[in-house]
C-alpha cells in the first residue's frame, strides 16, 4: 500500500529514532573510558584508570552496598506483597476488587515528589529516623505493582482447574503450591523481581526524601553532578549503572513477553 | 518446629492436612489471608501518608519555631495562586510538559507505524526490545549523558563545528529541558502508539485504498484516528512524568528553569515547610486528575 518513497522515509525515520535513543547511552559509556579528567568531546584517549580509582573510592563502595541491600530487601518485600495481592485479585471476588490495582499503581503513577514527600512527613510524624529501612519502605511500595502485574498476567493465562486437579489427586495446599502453582508462576516471579530490582536500584526522586545521611548510588551521582565534583568517577558509575539496569530488564523481557510496564493489564 | 515435625511425623502431617483443608473449603479465609499483607502495607503506610500530606496543606508552619501548627487555613493555597512567581513556575512546568508530549507524539507515530505495519515479525520483536531497554536504563544516567552532549565543549557543538555550522549555547536552558524530557520519556509514547497501530486491521487500509484514497488521505482518515487513543495513553506518561520531575530541571535546566517539583523539593528539604509544599503539589495532582478524566473519555485506558 505504501509507496516506495514512503517506506524508505519510514525506515529512515526508524533508524534515526533508534540512533537518538542509543547515541547518548553510547556516549556515556565512551566517557567512562576517557583518559583525561576534562569533560570535553572528543575524549582525549582510552584508559581504564577511572574504573580502578572508582573501585577504590570508599564513598562509591558504601553507596553501592547500600543500593544493593535496599534493592534486594525491597524486591523481596515486593515479591511477597505483590504476588499475594495478585493471587487474591485473580482467584477471589470481593468488594473493591477493581480498586486494588489502582491503589498498587498509585506510587508509580503519582509524581515521585508526592510519594516521597508523603512518606517523608509520615516518617517524621511517627518520629522514625531516616535510614536504610525508610529507603526500603519507599522502594518496596512502588515495586509491588511491578511484581503484581507480572504475576497477575501469568495467573490470568493459567486455568484454576490445574489447582483443582492437584487437590483431587490428593495433594494438600502446600504440595499444590510447591508442585503446581509455583512452577507456573516462577518465571513471572523472576521477571517481576528483575524489573523491581532495576527500578529500585535506579530510583532517585523518592529516595531523596526517604534517605537520611546515607547515599544510595543514584543519590551519590546526583549530588556529585550537581556540585560538579569527581566527574570522571561519576562517568564510570553511570556507565556501570546503565549496565546494571539494562541487563536485568533484558532477561526479564526474555522470561515473559508481557513484562513491559505498559502491558499492565 | 522442625524437630517436632521429625519426631512426630504423622500428627503434624495430619495437622497440615487439616489446615490446608480449612483454607481450601473457606475461600474467604484464603482470600483474606492473601489480601491482608499487601492491603495493610498500602493502607497503613502509603494511603495514610498521602491523606496526611493532603490534609497538611491546610496547616501552617510557625515561622519562628518551624513547628507544624495544626490550625485550618487556606493561606498556602492563597500564596500558590496569587504569587506571580508560583504562577509562572506552574505555567512553565505545564507548558514544557505539553511541548514534550507533542514532540514525543510526532516522533513516535511514524516509528510505531513502521514497527506495526512494515517491519517483519523478527524486526518488530527486536524493535520492541530496543525501545524497552532505554526506558529502564538508569534515568539519571540518561539525563547526565545529555548534560555532556549539550555542554559547550560537548558532542553537539563538536558535530556542528565539523559540519561547518555555527555552535549553539543551549546548555542549561529551557531548550535543554525540552530535549532531555522528550528523550527520556519517548519510549513511554512509542509503546502504546505501537500497540494501537498493531490493532488496526489490514482490511481497513485496503478498503481505504480500494475506495481511491491516496496514502496521506488513508493516514489522516484511518490510521491517525485509530491510533489516537494510543497517543493519548502515551501522553499520560509523558505529561505526568514531566509534571512531577525535578531532577532534569536541576541537572540540565538554567537559572530560570525551576519546575513545580524544584519548589516542592526545596520547601521540604531546605525550608522545612511541608504544608506549603503539599499545597503546591496539589497543582500537578489536580492537572493530572483533569487530564486523566479527559484521557478516559478519549479511550486511552483501553489502549494501554
Amino acid at each position: 500500500m505504501e509507496t516506495r518513497a514512503t517506506r524508505f522515509g519510514l525506515w529512515t525515520w526508524t533508524v534515526l529514532v533508534l540512533l537518538f535513543l542509543y547515541a547518548p547511552i553510547g556516549i556515556i559509556v565512551l566517557y567512562a573510558f576517557n583518559s583525561s579528567n576534562i569533560q570535553s568531546w572528543p575524549i582525549a584517549g582510552f584508559s581504564t584508570t577511572w574504573f580502578s580509582s572508582t573501585w577504590h573510592n570508599e564513598e562509591v563502595r558504601e553507596a553501592l552496598v547500600l543500593s544493593l541491600k535496599a534493592a534486594l530487601v525491597a524486591t523481596s518485600i515486593a515479591l511477597v506483597l505483590g504476588s499475594a495481592g495478585a493471587f487474591a485479585v485473580s482467584r477471589f471476588r470481593f468488594f473493591g476488587r477493581e480498586t486494588i490495582s489502582f491503589v498498587f499503581v498509585l506510587p508509580l503513577a503519582l509524581p515521585g515528589i508526592i510519594t516521597g514527600m508523603a512518606l517523608n512527613s509520615y516518617f517524621g510524624f511517627w518520629g522514625w529516623q531516616l535510614s536504610i529501612w525508610t529507603i526500603i519502605v519507599g522502594h518496596a511500595t512502588f515495586c509491588v505493582v511491578i511484581v503484581y502485574n507480572n504475576v497477575i498476567a501469568r495467573l490470568r493465562r493459567t486455568s484454576p482447574s490445574l489447582v483443582e486437579a492437584s487437590m483431587d489427586l490428593g495433594a494438600d495446599g502446600w504440595q499444590t503450591f510447591r508442585f503446581v502453582t509455583f512452577p507456573v508462576i516462577s518465571t513471572a516471579l523472576v521477571s517481576g523481581a528483575l524489573l523491581a530490582f532495576a527500578l529500585s536500584f535506579d530510583e532517585v526522586i523518592v529516595t531523596t526524601f526517604t534517605a537520611g545521611a546515607q547515599n544510595t548510588l543514584p543519590l551519590w551521582i546526583f549530588g556529585k553532578i550537581r556540585l560538579g565534583q569527581q566527574l570522571p568517577q561519576v562517568n564510570v558509575v553511570v556507565a556501570v549503572i546503565i549496565a546494571l539496569t539494562i541487563i536485568p530488564v533484558y532477561f526479564a523481557q526474555r522470561l515473559s513477553r508481557e513484562s513491559g510496564i505498559l502491558r499492565r493489564r | 518446629m522442625a524437630a517436632g515435625a521429625d519426631t512426630a511425623g504423622r500428627p503434624s502431617w495430619a495437622a497440615r492436612r487439616r489446615l490446608s483443608a480449612v483454607f481450601w473449603r473457606r475461600g474467604w479465609l484464603r482470600g483474606t489471608f492473601l489480601l491482608l499483607p499487601p492491603l495493610a502495607w498500602f493502607a497503613l503506610l502509603y494511603l495514610t501518608a498521602l491523606v496526611v500530606l493532603l490534609v497538611s496543606a491546610f496547616w501552617r508552619v510557625d515561622p519562628f519555631t518551624t513547628e507544624l501548627v495544626r490550625d485550618w487555613n487556606l493561606d498556602n493555597f492563597k500564596t500558590v495562586f496569587t504569587e506571580p512567581v508560583y504562577r509562572t513556575i506552574a505555567f512553565r512546568t505545564i507548558g514544557i510538559a505539553a511541548a514534550v508530549t507533542i514532540t514525543d507524539a510526532i516522533i513516535a507515530v511514524p516509528f510505531a507505524y513502521f514497527m506495526a505495519r512494515l517491519a517483519s515479525p523478527r524486526t518488530r520483536a527486536a524493535l520492541f526490545v530496543l525501545v524497552l531497554l532505554p526506558l529502564w536504563a538508569s534515568y539519571l544516567a540518561r539525563v547526565y549523558a545529555w548534560r555532556l552532549i549539550l555542554a559547550k565543549e560537548g558532542v553537539l557543538n563538536w558535530t556542528l563545528e565539523q559540519l561547518g555550522l555555527p555552535t549553539v549555547g543551549i546548555a542549561y536552558s529551557n531548550w535543554a529541558m525540552w530535549i532531555v524530557f522528550s528523550y527520556v520519556w519517548l519510549p513511554f509514547m512509542i509503546l502504546p502508539v505501537y500497540a494501537a497501530m498493531e490493532r488496526i486491521p489490514d482490511s481497513y487500509l485496503e478498503a481505504s485504498t480500494d475506495l481511491g484514497a491516496k496514502g496521506w488521505r488513508t493516514t489522516r482518515s484511518i490510521v491517525l484516528p485509530l491510533a489516537f487513543p494510543g497517543i493519548v495513553a502515551g501522553s499520560i506518561f509523558t505529561f505526568a512524568l514531566t509534571l512531577g520531575d525535578y531532577i532534569t530541571p536541576t541537572l540540565v535546566g538554567g537559572a530560570s528553569s525551576q519546575f513545580i517539583g524544584n519548589v516542592v523539593y526545596s520547601s521540604v528539604g531546605i525550608a522545612n515547610n511541608v504544608p506549603f509544599a503539599a499545597a503546591y503539589a496539589v497543582v500537578p495532582l489536580a492537572v493530572m486528575g483533569v487530564y486523566l478524566l479527559i484521557a478516559r473519555r478519549l479511550g486511552a485506558f483501553e489502549a494501554m
